[in-house]
């Protein structure tokens, strides 16, 4: 390959709002500059986990290499780095737009501007991004293109008069789109003869090539046989193959140099030499000093994780550590449940998150799990003046060691359309919420600003929103600190034993409704057996609750005759096949998803 | 040389598909019924001759509802079982019939006293069967509830059941099954004790009575209408303490009248258990011919094509088949036999796999000893009362890891 002209290279992000379009622009994009005919174009190209298909939401940063031939004749590299929406997911947002010299904002032109455009848009600035608008979806009914247009300037404070008008979906206007990357987004800087200087933006594991690591070249050139030096580990490798990214595939090539996007290989077998954020140089000629790299991001939400079956207890150690490579922001350590026996205490960025990570282990892992009831992390203060930091209900000291807790509170603000603000109020109001005021955006659209306790958000606050606001609703929330709290743990004892895996903190004010509901809902999941159990819920030894799941009466298929017989045989399977499915917890045996059930006690909406 | 065969005819057709019901069958004319018979007895041709000159010890012709078919009918196909095979001199010939269907399309409508009509053209039909050589007949009655049977969707009502009953009898019938149903949506203990006071009030006493509690299967009109919440109030299903209370009286008032249960769901007098219905838990060999029929022959389980339209332009097309394995024959073995109160014999067990079946459940056998839903004498393990009432539960831990 002939040297490349940094002049001549893009390398960009798209960031947007959850759905207003930014995966089926990066299609369009990619299918434009005809990278990929239309007859090998599939919706979401980048978005190549299945589970990011299905859910129709990008989870992963995903780049890809295309070349545009521009209006002007000349050629130009674009290096696309597709990225999440999702709050949760900021992290890696933060990841690319390191990555990148500019950014495309995509805003719905119905929808306008959301809480999640804002906090992209802010995360691009930040990172010293050029930023240019582009409306997409303007050919629905409901489109009001210059009404966004203005919005963006009011509010985000960047030039719009000129954003292409687009739909991605249909194709329309995209030719624009990319000749203002060509004109707005600039050319990457640094000098291919410099000290190697490259930031590690992403790695995932091959069984093949073991590590491969996703880098921006800042400085330097990197090739074949050179020795490099992760800064932060360590670790020292020679390299064995660089590329770039096609479509869902790996292109090797002669050389990455200054303002390149691509990746490394070395033979990286150890997934702990890499991590992602750390800086590459050149072992023989290293630069002084390392890329800034990324703040380390704290995990909000934790739960225990263990395998459905004890014995895979190794597969899911080696699962986590190969999960993690590709997701720095996962946090994992071994832990002990007297109901569950051996398995981790999981951090993540939010309840989106943890269930992505579930289903990537069960789905990539093959692995059958059993995840607890999600918390966050309390402070305990404790008479003795110690302060512990707690991710594991059962861990709560004794109430007497107690002198207090307090819980992690969130800024967050929610735009909501006027007529909805009522009820946005109320429901931020039942979740403990304090109102901190509210800003008119424009004529009906508000930006209303409430501290939260993070636990009264984790679970289904998103949903509750959304489904309160008819879906128009949009949050963004940043952690602010703790605070001093009323808070106890709620246990539930199945057949008079204490299950550790199911208790619980929870504000004193909310844990008779809770542990009622609690019972309702395991009553519901725990099939029958043949004897009575009592489920109970109880605080400081103290029962609150209480329901009962009846004994068994009848279990027979009456009717039965020779062409049923491999019916019957089915039925009796799949009665074992959900026995296996269940934990034994003394002598009651209780369905793995009743562990998560503490979810989906919200029954309001 | 191998143990006799069974054979089983599927007849799918019937005037009205019930609201229960979910086995393949459907309303269809005179000139499909003609056709069906051809294509079955092509079938039986091609399957049987495969296994020419076996001995068949029983025939079972089952369905939808085999007595739309005439005698004439009737005759033509057991005429080619026994070109084929050789019919055991004390075969179990059953004939599944419902009330309402068996005189045909004989009685003249415009006929001054049409009860008596009717009853003398069923007469005719039913000597017709016997003289095919049906030696055993299976009456669907469900319930003797007028109130019941409307809800049920039967064609027929109580008097039609004991008109049937009677020219049965009259013909010479002496082997008669009468099938019933409890835990239907209003049906209380006391109403379905009055329907089995009933039955057995009958004279002569049906041989044989298959009682099955109602199961809601999907796709039916009435797991249609349990969705749409219309059973409840009055016509609430009995809960299960109810269902199982009629059960469980069920088997005291029968064994009373002299008849002993053999199975979940059926009661003979002695001698008179069906023997078509213990070869399906023993695991007899059986032919299933006909549209959606199941067979079991040589450790190879097949069904049949299940459309119509398929079976008629090639009754030998689209059969399906599971060869068992060594292990889902030992499961079968078990599963199957314990559906009956005799049990699974250890030592049959050993004769067929040469192997000790406690070394694959001597701690399952144990388990369900002491929660009561096994009986073990050593010898033979079979369900305890409360074990009938949860036979899948105690069947499902029978099943053997891969």
């Amino acid at each position: 390959m002939s040297q490349i002209d940094q002049s001549k290279i893009r390398n960009f992000c798209i960031v947007a709002h959850i759905d207003h379009g930014k995966s089926t622009l990066a299609d369009r994009i990619i299918e434009q500059t005809g990278l990929l005919t239309s007859r090998e174009m599939q919706a979401q190209v980048l978005d190549n986990m299945e589970l990011e298909r299905e859910r129709g939401i990008t989870i992963k940063a995903q780049a890809v290499r295309t070349v545009y031939k521009a209006k002007d004749g000349e050629e130009y590299i674009f290096n696309l780095i597709d990225t999440p929406g999702h709050v949760d997911f900021n992290y890696e947002v933060s990841r690319s737009l390191a990555a990148c010299d500019g950014a495309i904002l995509v805003v719905d032109a119905a929808q306008g501007i959301e809480a999640q455009t804002l906090a992209n848009v802010y995360l691009a600035l930040d990172h010293d991004l050029d930023v240019f608008p582009v409306i997409n979806k303007i050919d629905l009914p409901s489109a009001e293109p210059q009404r966004v247009i203005e919005e963006i300037e009011d509010v985000i404070g960047i030039e719009a008069q000129d954003a292409p008008l687009i739909s991605a979906k249909n194709g329309i206007n995209i030719e624009e789109v990319l000749e203002q990357i060509v004109h707005k987004i600039p050319a990457p800087k640094g000098s291919p003869d410099a000290p190697l200087k490259a930031l590690i933006f992403d790695c995932v594991y091959d069984s093949y090539k073991g590590v491969i690591v996703f880098c921006r070249i800042m400085e330097g050139t990197v090739r074949k046989g050179t020795e490099i030096l992760m800064m932060a580990t360590g670790a020292r490798e020679e390299v064995v193959e660089v590329g770039y990214f096609g479509a869902g595939q790996f292109i090797p090539c002669d050389e990455l140099s200054a303002g390149m996007v691509g990746y490394i290989t070395a033979s990286i077998k150890n997934v702990k030499d890499t991590a992602v954020g750390d800086t590459v140089t050149d072992a023989k000629n290293p630069c002084a000093e390392p890329l800034p790299g990324y703040k380390k991001v704290l995990s909000m939400v934790y739960c225990g994780i263990y395998p459905a079956d004890g014995a895979k207890y190794p597969d899911l150690r080696d699962a986590l550590e190969k999960l993690q490579l590709n997701d720095a922001s996962l946090f994992y350590e071994p832990e002990t449940s007297i109901a569950l026996g051996f398995g981790f205490r999981c951090g993540f960025l939010g309840l989106l998150h943890l269930e992505i990570i579930q289903e990537r282990l069960e789905r990539e892992y093959n692995l059958d799990l059993v995840t607890t009831a999600p918390g966050v992390v309390y402070k305990v203060h404790k008479t003795n003046g110690e302060c512990i930091e707690l991710t594991n209900p059962s861990n709560l000291p004794d109430p007497s060691e107690i002198e207090y807790m307090e819980e992690p509170i969130v800024s967050a603000e929610i735009m909501v359309t006027s007529e909805f603000i009522g009820s946005i109020m109320e429901l931020c109001q039942e979740r403990r919420g304090r109102y901190l005021g509210m800003e008119y955006i424009e004529g009906t659209r508000a930006l209303l600003k409430y501290e939260l306790p993070l636990n009264e958000i984790i679970y289904d606050f998103f949903d509750a929103l959304k489904s309160r606001s008819r879906g128009y609703a949009s949050f963004d929330y940043d952690i602010k600190g703790y605070e001093q709290s009323k808070l106890v743990k709620l246990d539930i004892l199945i057949n008079r034993e204490e299950v550790d895996a199911l208790s619980f903190i929870v504000h004193a004010d909310s844990a008779y409704e809770r542990g009622r509901k609690m019972c309702e809902k395991l009553k519901d999941e725990i099939p029958r057996h043949l004897f009575e159990i009592p489920i109970q819920a109880a605080v400081g030894g103290k029962i609150i609750a209480r329901e009962t799941v009846k004994a068994m009466r009848k279990d027979v298929l009456a009717k039965c005759y020779g062409g049923d017989i491999t019916r019957k045989k089915k039925l009796l399977e799949k009665q074992k096949e959900g026995k296996k499915r269940m934990r034994q917890i003394g002598n009651v045996e209780i369905p793995q998803k009743a562990f998560m059930s503490v979810l989906k006690l919200d029954d309001k909406d | 040389m191998k143990d006799s065969l069974m054979l089983y005819l599927h007849v799918p057709f019937c005037v009205k598909k019930c609201h229960y019901c979910d086995f393949l069958s459907f309303v269809c004319g005179e000139e499909t019924r003609g056709a069906y018979v051809k294509a079955l007895c092509e079938e039986l041709r091609v399957r049987g001759g495969e296994m020419k000159g076996r001995t068949v010890s029983s025939v079972f012709f089952g369905g939808g509802t085999p007595s739309l078919l005439s005698p004439a009918q009737i005759s033509v196909i057991m005429e080619a079982i026994r070109e084929i095979f050789v019919l055991s001199e004390d075969a179990e010939i059953t004939m599944e019939c419902n009330p309402g269907t068996i005189h045909g399309d004989a009685v003249d409508s415009k006929a001054e006293d049409k009860v008596s009509a009717t009853a003398e053209a069923e007469l005719e039909r039913l000597v017709g069967y016997r003289a095919a050589g049906i030696n055993r007949l299976s009456i669907g009655l469900q319930s003797m509830q007028e109130k019941e049977l409307e809800l049920l969707g039967r064609i027929h009502d109580r008097e039609a059941f004991l008109r049937t009953y009677e020219m049965a009898r009259k013909a010479g019938f002496s082997n008669v099954n009468v099938d019933l149903m409890n835990a239907l949506p209003g049906q209380t203990p006391e109403s379905w004790k009055e329907t089995l006071e009933e039955v057995l009030s009958l004279s002569p006493q049906p041989e044989h009575l298959s009682v099955y509690s109602l199961i809601l299967e999907e796709g039916t009109a009435f797991s249609e209408w349990e969705r749409q919440g219309k059973f409840t109030g009055k016509l609430a299903i009995p809960s299960e303490d109810a269902d199982r209370e009629m059960y469980a009286y069920t088997g005291r008032r029968l064994a009373q009248a002299g008849y002993q249960q053999y199975e979940i769901s059926n009661y003979a007098k002695p001698g008179h258990a069906c023997r078509h219905n213990l070869g399906y838990w023993t695991r007899k060999e059986y032919l299933g011919l006909g549209l959606g029929a199941a067979s079991l022959l040589s450790e190879v389980r097949y069904s049949n094509e299940t459309r119509l339209d398929n079976y008629l332009a090639d009754p030998l097309a689209g059969r399906q088949e599971e060869a068992l394995g060594r292990k889902e024959q030992m499961e079968e073995f078990v599963f199957l036999g314990l559906r009956t109160t005799k049990g699974v014999s250890r030592r049959t067990f050993q004769e067929c796999f040469h192997e000790e079946m406690d070394g694959y459940w001597h701690e399952v056998i144990q388990r369900n000893v002491a929660d009561g839903l096994l009986l073990d004498d050593g010898e033979t393990i079979r369900l305890t009362a409360k074990g009938m009432d949860l036979g899948n539960y105690v069947s499902a831990q029978f099943l053997l890891d891969d």
